[in-house]
């Protein structure tokens, strides 16, 4: 990173900076150092005291049934909302590139999704789906499919997965859409003129040159499942029925707020930090590669 | 010349009209809710067409709220998500157009650690922090206000990314240029970078002031009285209600009174929402 240099002033960038650093320093840096520090400390009772215990709380957080059981709903839910979300919207991106006319009004009518807080979809979701009154509970029943996701733990993942996905599609729709226009036409011709269809041009020429795109959706995909679902989560099951939904973020919220397990929600936390630094870096990894696409 | 075979171009426009219909669907299930009476929905058959409770339910939401549910009047949850969402976009694109202008501008011990403490912002979600950063937003004197709402989540790493890429697309030349005229640091910034940068700004803009809108677990934590709330924190108590049935319609009517604002947005402001989108990933 090089700097223009051109401004001598010693004091200005200091002030400049200020603002934007007193918030993170306060609010971001300080309440991690707080977890970290938290996650390696027991609280008596009465929160009168603490003690030191070096990783006490990761291993019983790890030999917890109910933790692990959160990894694994947590993993399956974003797999799901990562591999569905990416292929209905690389769908819809491939034909909005091959259309001309209308393209514009399709491409308005798939991107405000975006604009819905994951709280507002889980409600619209949780009416469309509701055991009793939901207008596609009703439609299932048609088909003799028993709905009622309040019960049923498969069915409550799936529907905060379909909520998820819905929610997140416009996104990775511009992303792919952005992609397939910025292939240079020449390349497309070329296929044609050797004769190939519309279907080989896509898998044999445009998906491998989408790649980097659709890795860098799939990144922030699986952060958006691991912390943005958060809302969609409160509002439509709140972690259950039995935990079938209950996603790590969710988990350390509860655990947080209603338990009040100090050390073992630092301890969340801190994983949980940590796999955002892994997502982050594998992200950025790739950004420095997209450079040269 | 690529060739157009009528057959693909049938079938392109029928995928993309079914996804849209999906897409759509419920909003519109939602905009006919909103319009019938709670018994017209409970007795079990959904009307496909508009009903005659419009008014009714809009004008209850939103003057008296759903008390029930201990959700206050819609109008006013409107308008603290409405200073929340502003506070946080303007807030963020204030703090990190001057912490770009400072990093690219200036040379200054300690420029590194400043650009990567605020890199690190990336990494730390909100939701991921949320105890320490409640006790420290509650130590501060700072719950049930709108700077508590607001202040936490003004800093951006993205913002600044952005101004900085912006900022080294502009030529060198004209700083010089303008130092050579007269003009000292902040002349040059407020005279000339902040007018080149209104279309970067615009694009921020629409990527924050819906993330702002949009927040929830934040301001589920910070709030507790009710003159504080955001439209978007009240939908769990809304759905989750204890032993009665949901008032649907008037909780679909509250839905769609939250999406609207945050829709228009990046329906009217469409070119800036694709390039921010695109460009705060860089």
């Amino acid at each position: 990173m090089h700097s223009r240099a051109v401004f001598p002033d010693k004091a200005i960038p200091y002030l400049l900076l200020a603002p934007q650093l007193a918030v993170t320093l306060v609010f971001f840096i300080w309440p991690a150092f707080q977890a970290l520090r938290q996650s390696v400390l027991v609280e008596d009772a009465f929160g009168l005291s603490t003690r030191f215990v070096w990783f006490e709380n990761f291993s019983r957080l790890l030999r917890d049934p109910n933790y692990l059981h959160s990894i694994e709903v947590t993993a399956a839910f974003s797999l799901a909302v990562a591999c569905f979300g990416l292929a209905l919207s690389l769908l819809l991106a491939a034909m909005a590139d091959h259309v001309i006319r209308g393209a514009g009004v399709y491409k308005t009518l798939l991107i405000w999704p975006y604009a819905v807080a994951p709280a507002v979809a889980g409600a619209l979701y949780g009416f469309l789906f509701d055991p009793t009154v939901g207008e596609v509970t009703r439609f299932l029943s048609l088909f003799g499919i028993n709905w009622n996701y309040i019960r049923n733990g498969d069915q409550a993942l799936l529907l905060v997965i379909v909520a998820a996905c819905w929610n997140q599609i416009s996104y990775n729709f511009v992303f792919f859409l952005a992609g397939l226009q910025s292939i240079p036409k020449s390349l497309i011709e070329a296929a044609a003129l050797d004769g190939a269809g519309p279907g080989r041009r896509f898998w044999a020429v445009k998906f491998p040159l989408l790649s980097p795109t659709g890795f860098f959706l799939l990144t922030v995909n699986v952060v958006y499942a691991f912390f943005g679902t958060f809302g969609i989560i409160d509002v439509v099951t709140k972690g259950g029925p039995a935990m079938a939904t209950d996603i790590m973020v969710y988990k350390v919220y509860s655990d947080s707020f209603r338990a009040l397990d100090l050390g073992g929600s630092a301890a969340q936390s801190v994983i949980l930090m940590a796999i955002v630094i892994a997502l982050t870096v594998v992200q950025f990894r790739y950004v420095e590669r997209k450079v040269h696409y | 010349m690529v060739e157009r075979r009528s057959w693909f171009t049938f079938w392109a426009h029928l995928t993309l009209i079914l996804g849209v219909g999906a897409i759509a669907f419920p909003l519109y299930v939602t905009l006919i809710a909103s319009t019938h009476a709670l018994p017209t929905l409970l007795q079990g058959r959904m009307p496909l067409i508009p009903g005659d409770q419009t008014w009714v339910n809009y004008s209850s939401v939103l003057n008296e709220g759903m008390s029930l549910s201990g959700a206050p009047p819609v109008s006013l949850m409107l308008l603290n998500t409405l200073v929340v969402a502003l506070g946080i976009s303007l807030g963020k694109i204030a703090i990190s157009i001057i912490a770009a202008y400072a990093i690219v501008y200036f040379r200054f011990p300690l420029r590194m650690t400043c650009f990567w403490l605020i890199f690190v912002t990336l990494m730390l979600p909100v939701e991921v922090r949320i105890l320490p950063t409640y006790k420290v937003v509650a130590d501060l004197g700072l719950l049930d206000s709108y700077t508590g709402l607001i202040i936490p989540l003004i800093a951006s790493a993205t913002g600044t990314f952005l101004f900085r890429q912006f900022f080294m697309t502009v030529p060198p030349e004209l700083a010089e240029a303008a130092r050579i005229d007269g003009a000292g640091p902040i002349r040059f910034f407020l005279h000339i970078l902040l007018p080149l940068a209104r279309n970067s700004m615009a694009a921020l803009f629409v990527i924050q002031f819906i993330y702002g809108w949009n927040q929830y677990l934040w301001p589920l934590v910070v709030t507790t009285k009710q003159s504080y709330y955001t439209v978007v924190l009240v939908m769990s108590r809304l759905v989750n209600v204890v032993d009665v049935a949901p008032r649907w319609n008037q909780i679909m009517a509250i839905t769609l009174l939250a999406m609207i604002p945050p829709v228009v947005v990046v329906i009217a402001m469409q070119r800036w929402f694709v390039r921010g989108l695109v460009e705060t990933e860089k």
